[in-house]
């Protein structure tokens, strides 16, 4: 039952659903929207109704008293009710699993750094001894060094960073630390039901498990009007003149293929290397 | 005097009509690529200020208020009349200051009407204009709601105890509470912006920022965040000084239409001052996913669970008030019948956005948009002509044309609905707000992209329904005095109607000291020799 | 034509004449105004590491006490002025209210003193957090001194003419002025602890 009425959400609207915790907050707005279709279908037919029953051409003289029965307060009790359960039931579990209880990080979670900028996401990998080198604002370079990473500190020879692009496998958790360089903007998966503001001098823990990839993503929506497009990472914060085309990719992996991707990655890095990336007179 | 206040308040705000196009063309002006995205941001920032701070609340606190209330509680004045001049005239350089930015060289403030820092304290100088004007504005709604206030605690006549005033009154008395109460911190916050922006303080500038690969250079330390929990603490109650008098207006014009009281009046009072008091304690629904904690966004979606509870039974106890009366279809009360559903939908729609995890996918998407602007465009805007129809004749002594009044409602509901009912459909795909495109740069925006121009389209035939308004207005206005203006013409129960001549004498309101002999809305009291029992009558 | 009324005699219901109920407002949102900026005080200090962020504070805690003892007395004078009214004593009013004139005067003076020296050091609101609060705090509050400053110096001066003609209209005004001094002198008791002293 509980799930059926839940199953509303998939005639509002939203886009398709992709993360293991997705399936919650729909059913949970599919319940909201039942509450509130019944009572504006409610109260509309009692107005409706009253309207038309009287109107003054048929009722020419008014009732002193009106209404007598207690009905809407028995109704406006079982909001209470809704309310509570709602909140109590549902809004504060749901908020500690997708928000605030950090889960903890073993191997099978995939750590990543998202540095947002005007108007860029700066994507930022551990490498292959999952640790992130340091990084600091002095060091920033639009052009080459966008987040500032010092690839002289330990940990940072291997790092990967990239542009706009976040590559991630299939059911394995994600736990992104978002920063911003600058103003405030806001990471915004619609398919995976995430959203988190970025607030420059914080860093905020954003955890979920994508349980589609890419490629059935793609199938999944063929024939609709965004065909072959893939999964976009949007800026939902109003940041500056270019915040309307902020616009980031996602890609979901199988798990070889991310692997795959990440070696890639670290052999261009070594190219790279080869010429002068890293050396000391490079900043 | 306050005829002439009233005008120029209404005329203030004509002018600032005009300087509001982007709402209307939203869609479309992207799509002919007229205006360049920081432009769009501009107008989008001062579309949202323009209409609160300079249309809804001046119209129904400025105007309405110190109109109506003195007259419904039979005052002779406000109690300061110099202090409402003063308010008035602060009120006016506010808004030439704020207008003033659309000529300054960097264009207006283009931070959102919410001025979230450190984006707006890096921004160019129509900032802290925007942050002056403010202040301006706050100051003179402070002096107008301690007026408002006082007026209605010192001045009622005899016999007129707390129970026996109009609901309006009740509501307006809120609202002052609310503005009086509110504002500050806004004002303190603004205060600190502006030390940010010109003496380069750090209150909202944290350390290390990195702004078009150059190294801000401030002391640093500060919270953005802490703007915006300043900001909201006004901002909430303020979208409640939106809709509180709106309430009131249509809570007068339902009893006076149904000819029956209000049902529930009792209920609806208490629910009013409990709303107002439960304002103060919402305002971080809006910073769900700043990053909060468990504790903060669990007593945020407590506190924003009950705040719906006093608005389901304010409108309830409306609906209910339909029933048994004896309906009269008019302009005024189309107007607050329309507002009925519409503000339902709108606040309905506030439920998904205040509980957290619903929030998640609806947070800054149209979906937002949509129901905040039901509450206030079909909302309060709907409430101030259902108010300007019905005391027009007070003004002026003449009612409003019936027919075009009629052809305003229809074509203004249909195209209202037309506007905002698709903002839900884009909401729900996940299209963010505040997009100089309207979401063409995104491939989840696709899908419901094409809704843009059918929503633009309403809203400029929403702006032509208007167009027998302003012609209904200036043919009555234009209309010979008539020296024996009938006195009541809606057959009232209240005090304004029934104990001052329309338009009211300049100096006192009334020809006589009054006595109030019973409760607001007796209508149809049985064994009473008319259908309605008015307040000043023995 | 109805006058205004309660304007001079209190509502027997309320137990206050107009100007009264309005200055309870009024200073109602002062409150509001200095608790947010208090709230923002709170957050930011709580939000540093260190504070003061520049470590020790450079601030003259001597002339700071000398000015709280000065407001102090400022506000029993001023208290003094309007009982003299009450007891028909208008050359009473004029020294006591002097006085409180007098105090507002050397408050400013001292409190110059203190921004030219920070200044001087090369402090300024932009140094960092502290300095920029402390600025910001003591320069709305010195607003406030003003506004008393300028609204007592008229009753003294050109306005003690409404004393001829409604004394008791005239006394009033005295004590709101003096309820709102008495605002400016419990912010300043607030401020000195919290930004000298903690
Ligand atoms: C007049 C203005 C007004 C009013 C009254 C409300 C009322 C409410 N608002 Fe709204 N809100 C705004 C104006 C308003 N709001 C604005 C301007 C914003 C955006 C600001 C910005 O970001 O720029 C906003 C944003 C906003 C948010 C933040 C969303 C986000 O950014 O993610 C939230 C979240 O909790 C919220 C919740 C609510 C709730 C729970 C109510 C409740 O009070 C509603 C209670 C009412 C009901 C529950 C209706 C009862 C209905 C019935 C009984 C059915 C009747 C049916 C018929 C008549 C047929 N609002
Ligand atoms: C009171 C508040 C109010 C009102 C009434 C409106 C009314 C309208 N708004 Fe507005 N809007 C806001 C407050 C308001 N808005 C705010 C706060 C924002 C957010 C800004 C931000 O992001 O920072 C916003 C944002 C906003 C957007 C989103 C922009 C974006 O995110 O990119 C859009 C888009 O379509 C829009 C459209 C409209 C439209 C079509 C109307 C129409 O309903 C307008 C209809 C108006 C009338 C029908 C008035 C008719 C009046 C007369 C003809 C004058 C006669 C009067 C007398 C004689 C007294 N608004
Ligand atoms: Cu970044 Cu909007
Ligand atoms: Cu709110």
């Amino acid at each position: 039952m509980i799930e059926f009425l839940g199953k509303l959400s998939n005639h509002l609207g939203f886009p398709v659903m992709s993360s293991s915790h997705g399936q919650e907050i729909d059913y949970m707005n599919g319940w909201v929207h039942w509450l509130m279709l019944i009572l504006f279908v409610g109260w509309g037919i009692f107005f409706m109704y009253t309207l038309i029953r009287f109107r003054s051409g048929a009722n020419p003289k008014a009732n002193y008293k009106g209404v007598t029965s207690h009905i809407n307060q028995y109704a406006e009790y079982g909001v209470i009710l809704i309310e509570a359960i709602l909140l109590i039931g549902f809004a504060y579990p749901i908020w500690a699993k997708v928000k605030t209880s950090v889960p903890s990080v073993d191997n099978n979670t995939i750590e990543v750094r998202v540095v947002s900028q005007q108007f860029a996401w700066n994507i930022h990998y551990p490498g292959a001894d999952g640790k992130f080198g340091d990084t600091s604002a002095e060091l920033v370079d639009e052009e080459t060094n966008p987040i500032g990473l010092d690839r002289n500190s330990p940990n940072a020879k291997d790092d990967i960073t990239t542009i706009n692009q976040l590559h991630l496998p299939v059911n394995k958790q994600a736990m992104i630390y978002l920063s911003s360089k600058d103003v405030i903007h806001s990471f915004s998966l619609p398919e995976m039901r995430v959203k988190q503001d970025a607030i420059p001098g914080m860093t905020i823990p954003v955890f979920f498990t994508p349980t589609m990839t890419s490629e059935e993503f793609l199938n999944v929506i063929k024939g609709t009007a965004r065909e072959g497009m893939g999964y976009e990472i949007s800026c939902a914060q109003l940041c500056g003149n270019s915040h309307y085309r902020m616009r980031g990719y996602m890609t979901i992996h199988e798990s070889n293929g991310y692997e795959n991707w990440l070696a890639e990655q670290a052999e261009e890095l070594l190219e790279e290397e080869g010429d002068d990336w890293g050396d000391d007179d490079d900043w | 005097m306050l005829f002439g206040f009233v005008l120029m308040m209404i005329m203030r705000w004509q002018l600032a009509y005009p300087d509001t196009p982007v709402p209307f063309i939203g869609g479309l002006l992207s799509e002919d690529k007229l205006l360049s995205p920081d432009m769009y941001n501009a107008f989008g920032a001062m579309h949202g200020t323009i209409m609160i701070f300079l249309g809804v609340v001046p119209i129904l606190v400025g105007a309405f208020g110190n109109y109506v209330v003195p007259l419904q509680i039979g005052a002779p004045d406000m109690a300061f009349p110099k202090l409402n001049m003063a308010s008035y005239w602060v009120y006016f350089v506010g808004g030439i200051v704020m207008f003033a930015s659309f000529f300054m060289e960097g264009g207006p403030a283009a931070s959102g009407w919410t001025m979230y820092p450190p984006l707006s304290i890096i921004a160019e100088n129509g900032e802290t204009v925007w942050l002056l004007g403010m202040v301006f504005l706050i100051t003179s709604s402070l002096l107008g709601s301690m007026n408002i206030i006082v007026t209605i605690v010192q001045l009622r006549p005899e016999g007129l105890t707390w129970m026996r005033l109009p609901f309006f009154v009740w509501a307006q008395l809120v609202t002052s509470f609310l503005l009086v109460l509110a504002f500050p911190p806004l004002e303190a916050a603004a205060v600190l912006q502006i030390m940010d922006r010109i003496a380069e303080t750090s209150f909202f500038m944290p350390s290390g920022l990195v702004v078009g690969g150059e190294v801000v250079d401030v002391a640093g330390g500060g919270s953005p965040l802490l703007w915006q929990h300043l900001f909201w603490f006004l901002a909430h109650p303020e979208v409640y000084v939106l809709i509180l008098p709106g309430m009131g207006i249509v809570a007068e014009v339902v009893a006076n239409n149904t000819r029956k009281p209000l049902w529930g009046y009792k209920a609806l009072v208490y629910s009013v001052v409990f709303l107002g008091f439960m304002s103060f304690i919402v305002w971080a629904h809006h910073m769900f996913l700043t990053g909060m904690g468990q504790a903060m966004s669990a007593f945020f979606q407590t506190t924003t669970m009950i705040i719906s509870i006093p608005s389901v039974i304010i409108l309830s106890a409306l609906l209910i008030s339909l029933w048994g009366g004896s309906i009269r279809f008019n302009t005024p009360m189309l107007f607050a019948l329309g507002w009925m559903p519409m503000f339902g939908i709108g606040g309905l729609t506030g439920l998904p956005l205040g509980l957290a995890p619903t929030d998640i996918p609806l947070h800054d998407t149209y979906y937002v948009i949509g129901h905040f602007h039901y509450v206030v465009a079909p909302g309060s805007i709907f409430a101030i002509f259902a108010g300007i129809y019905y005391w027009f004749p007070k003004m002026t002594g003449h009612k409003l044309n019936e027919s075009l009044g009629k052809v305003h409602f229809y074509f203004s509901f249909i195209f209202m609905n037309g506007i905002f009912m698709p903002m839900f459909i884009q909401g729900l795909a996940g299209v963010s707000r505040r997009l100089a495109d309207g979401g063409a740069s995104y491939a989840h925006a696709l899908e419901v992209l094409q809704w843009n121009e059918f929503m633009s389209y309403s809203a400029w035939f929403l702006g032509l329904a208007q167009i027998p308004f302003i012609i209904n207005i200036v043919l009555t206005i234009l209309k010979k005095r008539d020296e024996n203006a009938e006195r009541n013409p809606w057959k009232s129960t209240t005090i304004e109607w029934n104990a001052a001549p329309s338009p009211p004498i300049a100096h006192g309101n009334f020809d006589k000291e009054l006595t109030v002999y019973r409760g607001p809305c007796e209508y149809s009291v049985p064994g009473a020799n008319k259908d309605f029992s008015p307040q000043t009558e023995k | 034509m109805i006058e205004i009324p309660y304007n001079v005699k209190p509502r027997q219901e309320t137990g206050l004449y107009n100007a009264k109920l309005g200055i309870w407002l009024f200073l109602a949102s002062e409150v509001m105004l200095f608790g947010g900026l208090f709230s923002a005080y709170v957050l930011l200090r709580v939000g540093s590491p260190v504070w003061p962020p520049g470590g020790e504070a450079q601030l003259n805690i001597p002339l700071a006490t000398i000015n709280t003892f000065n407001l102090i007395l400022s506000s029993w004078t001023i208290v003094k002025s309007w009982i003299a009214l009450k007891e028909n004593d208008f050359k009473g009013f004029k020294t006591y209210m002097g006085i409180t004139l007098l105090c507002s005067l050397i408050f400013l003076v001292i409190k110059y003193f203190e921004y030219s020296a920070k200044l001087h050091h090369g402090i300024f609101p932009s140094t960092d957090n502290f300095y920029g609060i402390y600025f910001t705090l003591t320069g709305l509050h010195g607003l406030h001194v003003i506004g008393g400053l300028i609204v007592n110096f008229y009753l003294w001066g050109p306005g003690k003419k409404m004393w001829k003609s409604e004394p008791e209209r005239f006394t009033n005004r005295v004590e709101v002025s003096g309820l709102y001094w008495h605002f400016v002198d419990l912010v300043w008791i607030f401020l000195f602890p919290t930004l000298y002293l903690l």
